[in-house]
């Protein structure tokens, strides 16, 4: 505490402010200025904080900070058993809250062995593809708020509400949902949702032709965006930039084919990727996305098969409410894994999904206890941030709210 | 301002202008989205056309703490960013008034750790408390019709010194 | 031969004598290594023509609380060319525990050595910029570690004061 105060009393910050009184007008035309893009900020993607120096409104350096919204996640994983921490991976990527649902569960699905039925796999697909459409729209529309055109918010959380209510519909609230579970899914989707789901789809796609339209020939838009903040191949691999930064900088990487997961081989879709790495390809890089997310979730409602949505594994996987109240075994399986946990082997993994931001990993240290021994969280969101002082130095002021913007960090993410 | 905060008596005046005054207050509450975390999304969906905060007056969400009256603390509130937020408080002219919204804002909520402040009123004076995690756009605007009969029922000579004791706190 | 095998004769090639453990588990290879040769380990598997391990996905430690090695530094790599993550470990005996830095081979490797610091109180030698990451600059503790209670130290953070 009190080596807190002694910062703020410095007594070398004391003799330069007083060294500035003497300042002549030769000297303020020399002299690079400090600003602070503080953390509350009508442009910043929650509250991240910037500190850059300028020469006039060039930016010669820039210096991220993070850790407004640093909750402890790993520390309280820690203490508490695998299935109470479904509700904290909501949290995580707050736009996309089921893509971290499906993430953490097939983690510890691997660390513990567990298998889950088809229908499940489909259901988790088809809810992960929902959560990434309405990320990658958010995306879009806050990106051209923050260059000025803000229509695009409006437009594109009019689509956002309709997702809204379908997970309503399925999961029972709006987006922090929660809807997995250790062995499949909280509950089954009825006919009604798919019907809606398709028709969802069926809307989305002349708005998106719209939004194309409006922003396209906008010409302020294109001129703000094309050239700026370029991110070459190389160094987007040596920072550890992930996701649509990195499809839109020329490298073909996507965890859904590299390492496929769920059933994702066996759906057909291509990979959009551009080369110039310049915000406006990270743009149109979104836009992609969601179209290959809209094929991909037509050949998911076809061919989802029917049966069960939760495994059959009672030492590992929560029985029905209805049975743990009306049968003997099935409250006494309920009993111990909720008391002692799902107790996985010795030993640990590592599991990454293929998020809107990124690559979300999950790399989980097992004691054999109920509780993990340790949970790291691989976030795309922070991956992406350390690419914020190569990417603005030698921009303009106003560049710097377009390379965030087109990079998109989440901070409940950064900051985990 | 300065002439209804002298006139103390309660006559057929006073009361009118207080009536007058309450009214445009509480008819054009700009709020200040203080939007941190996941509640700061149910925020701008209340903005959006399907539940339209404009409606009630709220049609400019200001982010300059200079030119709002309402600030709507949204998201999980961590030990480094109170001071923040204590300062942009501070920043805001009087009459002001605050809604903790979501569960992490009134009491910590789920995260009970090291670096999150259990609940905001630890550092701030809070009108109104939205229960939800995060709560749907329409308890938000709940709360907001909450804080409108508070401004009806307020004096237009309150804003001079206020108390701690005069505050009273509505739970959602 | 497949990727492991592959990369489990090229690493035993040239570290057979600090090679510590290899272990396979759930199809995951992971190597430990001394902590002194890390570097050398890593700038071979980056450099490497059939291997490439370009690209650092993580870095991050353990703690063990009541073994001797108390922090384990654990990283993971990952290579275009063979599509393969692979987790490298390092055991740490010292106190205050040291370990040298890997920024100078890939580069993102920087805000999560910091991060590592500030969470498990690791220093890493020869880094460009070690600060705190997500804990204010005066903090004392590093929360992490197993002896850091969850709720934290009442008074270790400061709260501006109530208002009026």
């Amino acid at each position: 505490m009190d080596r807190i105060k002694q910062i703020y009393n410095d007594e070398k910050l004391l003799k330069k402010l007083q060294e500035d009184q003497n300042l002549t007008i030769e000297d303020v035309l020399e002299n690079e200025m400090v600003i602070n893009m503080g953390p509350q900020h009508p442009a910043t993607h929650g509250v991240l904080r910037l500190v850059l120096r300028l020469d006039g409104e060039t930016v010669v350096g820039i210096v991220p900070e993070l850790g407004y919204l640093h909750r402890g996640y790993e520390k309280m994983a820690e203490n508490m058993s695998f299935i109470e921490f479904i509700p904290h991976t909501d949290r995580l990527d707050y736009l996309a809250t089921m893509c971290n649902n499906v993430g953490y569960v097939l983690a510890v699905e691997k660390l513990a062995g567990i298998e889950t039925p088809k229908r499940a796999q489909y259901i988790r697909m088809i809810v992960a593809e929902l959560s990434r459409i309405a990320a990658h729209l958010i995306a879009i529309g806050t990106f051209a708020m923050d260059v000025g055109a803000v229509t695009m918010v409006m437009w594109t959380f009019r689509e956002r509400e309709k997702v809204n209510s379908i997970f309503d519909r399925i999961a029972g609230a709006r987006f922090t949902t929660s809807y997995t579970r250790i062995g499949g899914v909280a509950s089954d989707i009825d006919d009604q949702s798919i019907a809606e789901i398709a028709k969802f789809l069926t809307e989305l796609e002349p708005a998106l032709v719209e939004m194309d339209k409006l922003m396209l020939s906008n010409r302020i838009f294109i001129d703000r965006l094309e050239g700026i903040g370029i991110l070459p191949k190389e160094d987007a691999i040596a920072l550890g930039v992930t996701g649509p930064n990195l499809r839109a900088s020329g490298v073909e990487y996507d965890v859904r084919r590299a390492k496929p997961y769920l059933f994702y081989n066996e759906i057909d879709f291509k990979i959009p990727t551009f080369t110039q790495g310049d915000c406006l390809a990270r743009y149109f890089q979104r836009g992609d996305e969601v179209r290959e997310s809209v094929k991909i979730l037509r050949q998911c409602l076809d061919k989802i098969p029917q049966g069960e949505v939760i495994a059959n594994n009672p030492k590992k996987v929560l029985p029905h409410k209805t049975k743990i109240y009306s049968k003997m075994e099935e409250l006494i399986h309920d009993f111990m894994i909720i008391n002692f946990g799902i107790n996985p082997p010795v030993g640990d993994t590592y599991f990454s999904v293929e998020n809107p931001k990124g690559e979300l990993g999950f790399y989980i240290v097992s004691n054999g206890s109920g509780q993990p021994w340790k949970l790291k969280i691989h976030s795309p969101s922070f991956c992406n941030l350390q690419a914020v002082s190569q990417l603005c130095k030698g921009a303009m002021v106003s560049d710097v709210v377009a390379i965030i913007g087109s990079l998109d960090p989440v901070m409940g993410e950064a900051d985990k | 301002m300065g002439l209804e905060a002298v006139l103390q008596k309660d006559g057929f005046l006073t009361t009118t202008i207080d009536a007058i005054v309450a009214w445009s207050r509480k008819s054009s509450v700009w709020p200040m989205p203080m939007g941190i975390s996941c509640c700061a999304i149910e925020m701008i969906a209340a903005a959006d056309p399907k539940y339209d905060i404009a409606r009630f007056g709220s049609e400019v969400m200001r982010f300059s703490p200079r030119q709002s009256d309402l600030m709507i603390v949204a998201g999980t509130v961590t030990y480094k960013m109170a001071q923040v937020v204590r300062r942009i408080y501070d920043q805001m002219p009087e009459p002001k008034w605050v809604i903790a919204m979501g569960a992490c804002t009134s009491s910590g909520g789920m995260y009970r750790s090291y670096s999150v402040v259990q609940g905001i009123d630890q550092f701030l004076p809070v009108d109104v408390y939205t229960a939800g995690c995060p709560p749907r756009p329409e308890n938000l605007l709940n709360a907001l019709m909450t804080i409108q009969e508070k401004i009806s029922k307020t004096k237009a000579r309150d804003f001079k010194n206020r108390s701690l004791a005069e505050l009273e706190h509505s739970q959602n | 031969m497949n990727t492991k095998e592959l990369i489990i004769e090229k690493i035993k090639e040239k570290f057979s004598e600090s090679v510590e453990e290899i272990s396979d588990f759930r199809d995951d290879l992971s190597i430990t290594i001394k902590k002194d040769q890390i570097v050398n380990l890593g700038k071979f598997l980056k450099e490497d023509s059939d291997l490439q391990f370009i690209m650092c996905k993580d870095v991050t430690a353990i703690d063990w609380a009541t073994r001797k090695k108390r922090f384990t530094t654990v990283y993971h790599i990952y290579s275009f060319k063979l599509n393969y993550t692979l987790r490298l470990k390092s055991n740490i005996d010292d106190d205050p525990p040291t370990i040298e830095t890997v920024t100078s081979i890939w580069q993102s490797a920087n805000w999560y050595e910091r991060e590592t610091w500030d969470m498990y109180g690791i220093k890493f030698l020869n880094h460009p910029d070690l600060r705190r990451m997500y804990m204010p600059e005066g903090f004392e503790y590093h929360p992490l570690k197993k002896d850091f209670p969850v709720l934290g130290i009442p008074g270790s953070l400061p709260l501006p004061n109530k208002a009026d």
